[in-house]
């Protein structure tokens, strides 16, 4: 069951920002814990990832850039902790996930980015002769 | 184009480095100079995990980085060189004879020992010193970011800490 809360760890005030956007859909939004890196040294951020997971029993992280250093500090968990990261998170692949609370975190977080990766697209106006 | 920043920046490789700095420089390789991680291949494959996989990762002590500069610095593509620390950083541009002719400070967070300079730079007096040491050995010492703020030099930061021409 992935009844458990998950973590949003992402630059500036995304993550808050995200968070919102999930309450605000599904009512959902108390699912998720919203962290930031601003104004953190990599082992601050390490430190209180490693704190709030602790805390709350997370078995998700979900974080926005690949090389940015939030999704470093959730890797460096993956050593040691029973986790999964999730790296370019964006709202589709939050919803999906905490739609979907009767699945494991594993499927859960997998599915979620099946679903959510996909949704990234481009769309051209009619004066582009699209 | 070589190594056109030699950068100091806690986080090592991040967001804006590869991003806020990489995109408009069209960054080619990033050498990651830390004796730690130079010794650590677990270290070595989370940096690599996140970083774009047309960007070369080069790994050094400042022993190793210090033999390999000149090869670096004739690379064609531009190149970032990042260190965690001042000390590294002085240490490699002791060893490599007035190659480093300038520093960026990107990155230095908050510890209890240290003092707030910039929203993203605290330094002790101390740290404040050998960046001061460095520049009497020719190498130019700026704060900044990310390629959108404006560079603050070294002089700017003593000013304003009252710590100008202290030894």
């Amino acid at each position: 069951m992935n009844d458990q809360p998950a973590i949003v760890l992402a630059h500036g005030q995304l993550a808050a920002g995200l968070v919102s956007a999930v309450e605000q859909i599904t009512g959902m939004g108390n699912r998720f814990v919203a962290m930031s890196n601003t104004g953190l040294s990599g082992a601050e951020l390490e430190q209180n990832l490693r704190a709030m997971v602790e805390e709350i029993g997370a078995k998700v992280v979900f974080t926005d850039l690949p090389a940015g250093s939030c999704n470093i500090a959730a890797f460096r968990l993956l050593r040691d902790r029973d986790v999964v990261v999730v790296s370019g998170v964006n709202l589709p692949t939050l919803l999906h996930f905490v739609t979907h609370p009767n699945l494991s975190p594993e499927e859960a977080a997998t599915e979620a980015v099946e679903r959510g990766g996909p949704t990234l697209k481009v769309t051209f106006g009619k004066t582009r002769g699209n | 184009m070589a190594i056109e920043l030699y950068r100091i920046d806690d986080r090592l490789i991040h967001g804006q480095v590869i991003v806020g700095w990489g995109q408009p420089m069209n960054l080619g390789f990033l050498v990651l100079v830390d004796d730690e991680v130079a010794n650590s291949d677990w270290e070595q494959e989370l940096y690599r995990m996140g970083v774009p996989p047309e960007l070369d990762v080069f790994f050094a002590s400042v022993a190793e980085a210090s033999r390999k500069l000149d090869q670096w610095n004739r690379d064609k593509r531009p190149g970032i060189l990042l260190t965690a620390d001042i000390d590294t950083m002085a240490r490699l541009a002791g060893a490599t004879h007035a190659t480093i002719r300038a520093v960026n400070l990107g990155g230095i967070h908050h510890r209890a020992d240290r003092v707030e300079r910039l929203r993203y730079l605290y330094l002790t007096g101390g740290e404040l010193r050998a960046l001061q040491e460095l520049e009497r050995h020719g190498v130019e010492v700026t704060a900044r970011d990310v390629p959108a703020s404006r560079p603050i030099p070294l002089s700017a930061l003593l000013e304003a800490s009252g710590e100008a021409g202290a030894a």
